[in-house]
């Protein structure tokens, strides 16, 4: 049975206004099963988000092989890609994104706004009932700016999982949160992506967060190398790993320069 | 079909949520429907009050009226003419016509006998020149059989009476040699103030006790005939040669009233009302397009993350239009309500000098045209913004 999502060898590069290739990723393999969750971590401008770019069909590797399910993303047209994405992936930003001008349950119900069929129709009871389950039943209609932190996250975290999606991606979950919140906000996606039986990936630089997750990866210099993190001691296990790769940083194509990625991906 | 829906509902929650930005960039198109709308019923009431005034003043649009007049000193009196009037009337089958005497009849007034200016017709006139009462009645058919003739007079005779109303059924004598009682049934406005006495009297009565004084007025009658439009060349022709024919000795000659209407008024006006509409709508589209491009760039995030949400580029580029065409239709709908309010606010009275007997109807066409408009400025003010928000790159979006 094929792996959940599979990238193999995969590489991101984009062409720098002075016609120099910054390489971002490089060599990515990382497999994911149904119901795993896998952490990513790495220090700012390592590359993270665009492999959750990459994971979640909002951008394409240079190089390499993506499959989603045992099918090869690169063949799927525009179309299916960005239907996978609505119906599979469900996207938790470190910053929320909800929505401005919209209550918690419009947030909610805002990503079946392009579903289908009962599920359109019903995109409020669904919202509702949802939002219950992050346990924000009582402030349906309350706006995000009345919102804590917190709670914010739990109305990203309950629109990304209305839809049911199969690989929950979170991107910094408890960046923007306290130590205690941001821990009730994990146990809540934990509990979810369990309940759902959804694969949890999550980017993050906080070692106590990457700690929760079975598998656990650290992304430097664009290359992507398995760790161990205690979960008690939120610490590395053995030797902090690094990356040696060729250069990040190529004037077009030849190795003279090393440098750590300084253009946001 | 949801997806339909759902970029409909989309776009009516943008609007929404930005109803203020969204009042202010759609005020100028409310106003160029409104004015589309309304200058156009305005214009139809306009042209419709100036055609019934038209129409009092020189009769409905066609009249032809016939003149006849004896070639020679040996008369075959008035019969013969009315003879080949009636005849020629049955020929044709016209249903819509009047003789016309126009004469002064001696009237014993409360301040003494006097002639009064009286216009001898047939009940029909009052169709061809609009004529209606103020007070009491018009003329019947069984009219001209009543042993006494009756009298429909102005505000002006009436007020000669020391009368107000027709509540004690005045009577008062008319003609010279042969005075008779007749009664006053109906009256109509003064057409000025000022305005000397006058009556409409049945020509069938009045000829029965009354013999016109050649010094003062007409003798025979003239004949009004109301034709239809694309007829009434042929049919000046015709009935002058039969008239003639049926009357030897009488010169018959035909005029008509088409030079008289108020056509021009209505063409300019209405092109007027158009061209300031259609500029208002074409400045509050500009306005439109400057607003949906400010909004694009402040929503970008908010269109990475619905590209997240599976959004494709052609519902984020179909949503953007639409939430454009949704907006300027609530408003050309606005618009027209604005214009119908506005039409029955009108005080007619007041306005036209008098009432519109026949209202044109609500020029539904107009507001149509109007809400067409609307939409397709609507459409493209939103191209644009569409084709900015469709070429956002996702990741940068989210970003932003």
């Amino acid at each position: 049975m094929s792996a959940m999502i599979e990238l193999t060898e995969v590489t991101r590069s984009v062409r720098l206004p002075d016609e120099r290739v910054l390489e971002i990723l490089r060599g990515v393999s990382l497999s994911v099963d149904q119901g795993e969750h896998v952490a990513v971590v790495g220090r700012s401008g390592t590359g993270k988000s665009t492999l959750l770019n990459i994971l979640g069909l909002l951008d394409a590797p240079t190089t390499g092989r993506y499959l989603l399910e045992g099918e090869p993303v690169d063949r799927l047209s525009q179309r299916v890609r960005t239907a996978h994405r609505g119906r599979d992936f469900g996207f938790v930003f470190q910053q929320f994104h909800l929505l401005p001008g919209r209550t918690a349950v419009e947030n909610v119900a805002a990503p079946l706004l392009y579903a289908r069929g009962r599920t359109f129709w019903n995109r409020t009871r669904l919202a509702a009932r949802m939002l219950e389950r992050v346990g924000l039943g009582e402030r349906l209609d309350a706006m995000p700016e009345t919102l804590s932190g917190g709670e914010q996250q739990r109305v990203a975290i309950a629109r990304a999982l209305v839809r049911s999606p199969r690989v929950i991606l979170a991107d910094e979950p408890t960046g923007a949160l306290d130590v205690e919140t941001g821990g009730e906000v994990m146990d809540l996606l934990d509990e979810i992506a369990q309940e759902t039986g959804a694969a949890l990936v999550t980017i993050t630089h906080d070692l106590a967060v990457a700690a929760r997750a079975a598998r656990q990866f650290r992304l430097a210099d664009g290359v992507l190398v398995p760790v161990e993190i205690d979960a008690r001691t939120a610490d590395w296990v053995g030797d902090v790993p690094t990356s040696a790769g060729p250069p990040l940083v190529a004037d077009r194509g030849a190795a003279t320069e090393r440098r750590l990625p300084t253009v946001a991906p | 079909m949801t997806g339909l829906v759902g970029a409909v509902v989309e776009a009516w929650d943008e609007l929404r949520i930005h109803r203020l930005r969204v009042l202010l960039a759609l005020i100028g198109v409310a106003v160029a429907v409104a004015s589309i709308t309304g200058v156009t019923a305005a214009v139809q009431m306009l042209t419709q009050s100036f055609q019934e005034q038209n129409d009092r003043n020189n009769g409905r649009q066609v009249t032809l009226q016939i003149n006849a007049w004896q070639q020679t000193q040996e008369t075959t009196g008035g019969a013969a003419i009315e003879a080949a009037f009636a005849s020629t009337l049955d020929r044709y089958g016209i249903d819509y016509s009047s003789r016309m005497l126009q004469t002064a009849v001696p009237v014993r007034l409360p301040s003494g006998r006097r002639p009064v200016n009286m216009q001898a017709v047939d009940p029909e006139i009052s169709i061809l020149n609009r004529i209606t009462t103020l007070q009491g009645r018009w003329f019947t058919d069984d009219d001209a059989r009543s042993y006494a003739p009756q009298l429909i007079v102005n505000e002006a005779f009436l007020a000669t009476l020391g009368l107000s109303d027709l509540s004690s059924h005045p009577t008062v004598q008319i003609g010279d040699v042969t005075p008779v009682r007749a009664e006053v049934i109906g009256v109509t406005a003064s057409n000025w103030p000022g305005e000397d006495p006058s009556a409409y009297v049945l020509y069938d009565q009045l000829t029965r006790w009354y013999s016109p004084d050649p010094n003062i007025g007409q003798t025979v009658p003239t004949l009004e005939v109301w034709v239809p439009q694309d007829q009434a060349d042929a049919l000046s022709v015709r009935i002058t040669r039969d008239v003639q024919a049926a009357a030897p000795g009488w010169q018959v000659e035909a005029y008509d009233n088409r030079q008289m209407g108020g056509g021009a008024i209505d063409g300019a006006a209405k092109w007027i009302g158009i061209g300031i509409g259609g500029f208002a709508l074409l400045l509050g589209g500009l306005g439109l397009v400057n607003i949906s491009l400010v909004t694009v760039r402040y929503r970008i995030r908010e269109i990475g993350i619905r590209r997240s949400f599976g959004a494709t580029s052609a519902r984020i580029f179909f949503g953007v239009l639409m939430e454009s065409v949704v907006a300027t239709v609530v408003a050309g709908v606005v618009g027209v309500a604005l214009a119908v309010v506005a039409i029955r606010a009108i005080p007619i009275e007041t306005l036209f000098g008098s009432g519109i007997q026949d209202m044109p109807p609500f020029p539904v066409s107009a507001a149509l045209v109007g809400l067409a408009s609307a939409a397709a400025v609507g459409t493209l003010a939103g191209v644009i913004p569409a084709t900015v928000a469709v070429r956002i790159k996702v990741i940068d979006a989210i970003r932003y």
